[in-house]
């Protein structure tokens, strides 16, 4: 259980997916102007990432792994080469049926969600995350607890970035620095402070 | 935009039309893979190569593409290129694609591939997609090459591993800044390199949210 909570701990804060990897910057720093529009979005990656990665683990460990299809009598297979094109299909496909079943059950939640759902397949966190629950060897169990670890993190930065923009956006920037160059410093600024966490030892 | 030449669909992205400066694209591996010189520039041949040809192949299969599935056309195709430069990194270059390691895969989900695919190449010819592939490359490598090249420098005094300014520890004079080495560097160098690219190209600056009002009443004495 330790094991759990410090992985889920360590997810989320010392090696936060946005501040600390980069990634899904992208939809990072456009879809952050807006406190509402940052939750809907951070609630979506979390739940894409607690379904996404646990699922590209199973499939990883008993398909595409070397000799994980010696119970198909092929002990020396290693389609570990098709992971790339394999992860990307499955979170496709992942987010396509979790919007047709949110547009189906819980209407209320897709509209809030609205275009960001789409958006979230070529989120970088969202690749990003299955390909190091493969690097690093996870287990089933911990791949639940890293997905969604990762995209709490994820939600936490992008959340706290909308509420430093809209304040931001009343402040006087110099002209070339407006937008986006301030928004690059302010996350630099996030992210200094998030390396405070680096010194917790779990 | 009816007739675009050669020339300007090659060099337009590198400066005028930068993907990282103006379009806000690929911007997830421009920062983690800029710590030396080396990886940025294997990271730089990778992603040009797959943006050029992604670019050429989804430009000539796309009036075959039905627009309800071309998104996962694209994708297939991307992602079937950045299988073939992974191994080819794995074969001919193992150490820095240890180094690079994630961010090789992530070339998939770089919005720079996925948005000059949809953007550019679903409406031109082979040859000028192509073309439009390699200069959004570079656009995207002189970002990177640019800033790799202070975190290297000032952050471990090299270039391309080769020790220019010798440090403290191994009995020079400079002393390292390791704050350069560390993640938010990156962001730091990219958001003054901005500024400079929009002081010197003015018509890029956004517009404000509010306009300053200027003071037009005295304070009472």
């Amino acid at each position: 259980m330790e094991h759990y909570i410090s992985l889920l701990l360590k997810a989320i804060f010392i090696e936060n997916m946005a501040l600390a990897f980069f990634l899904g910057m992208c939809t990072f720093l456009a879809i952050s102007k807006k406190i509402e529009a940052a939750t809907g979005l951070g609630i979506a990656v979390v739940v894409v990432l607690t379904l996404t990665v646990p699922v590209n683990n199973l499939i990883y460990n008993n398909i595409l792994r070397e000799g994980a299809l010696s119970w198909a009598g092929l002990p020396d297979v290693d389609l570990s080469f098709l992971g790339l094109i394999t992860y990307i299909g499955v979170i496709a496909a992942i987010v396509q049926i979790m919007e047709m079943i949110l547009d189906k059950y819980i209407p209320a939640l897709y509209s809030a969600l609205g275009v960001f759902l789409p958006l979230i397949t070529v989120n970088c966190a969202i690749m990003g995350a299955a390909l190091f629950m493969v690097e690093r060897d996870y287990t089933f169990g911990e791949s639940v607890v890293y997905g969604f670890g990762a995209g709490v993190g994820w939600a936490l930065a992008i959340v706290a970035l909308a509420g430093i923009r809209e304040k931001l956006k009343y402040s006087d920037v110099p002209d070339g620095l407006r937008g986006l160059g301030i928004t690059f410093i302010t996350v630099g600024l996030m992210s200094l402070g998030f390396m405070s966490f680096s010194g917790i030892s779990l | 935009m009816s007739e675009v030449t050669a020339k300007q669909v090659l060099f337009e992205p590198i400066f005028s039309n930068n993907p990282i400066g103006l379009q806000i694209l690929g911007i997830c591996s421009a920062l983690a893979v800029t710590t030396s010189m080396n990886v940025t520039i294997v990271m730089c041949l990778s992603v040009i190569a797959v943006t050029a040809f992604s670019n050429l192949a989804v430009s000539l299969v796309r009036t075959q593409i039905p627009g309800s599935i071309r998104i996962i056309v694209q994708m297939t195709i991307i992602a079937s290129l950045v299988i073939v430069v992974d191994q080819i990194l794995k074969a001919y270059a193992y150490e820095i694609s240890k180094q690079l390691s994630v961010f090789v895969g992530l070339i998939i989900t770089n919005c720079i591939v996925m948005g000059r695919a949809e953007g550019f190449a679903m409406k031109n010819g082979p040859w000028l997609s192509f073309l439009d592939g390699i200069g959004n490359g570079m656009g995207y490598s002189v970002m990177l090459l640019f800033v790799a090249f202070f975190r290297e420098l000032l952050g471990a005094g090299s270039l391309f591993g080769v020790t220019l300014l010798t440090p403290v520890n191994e009995g020079g004079w400079y002393i390292t800044n390791g704050l350069l080495l560390l993640p938010p560097s990156a962001f730091f160098i990219i958001g003054l390199a901005i500024w400079g690219l929009r002081a010197w190209m003015p018509e890029q600056v956004e517009e404000e949210d509010f306009k300053m009002s200027r003071h037009t009443h005295k304070e009472a004495f």
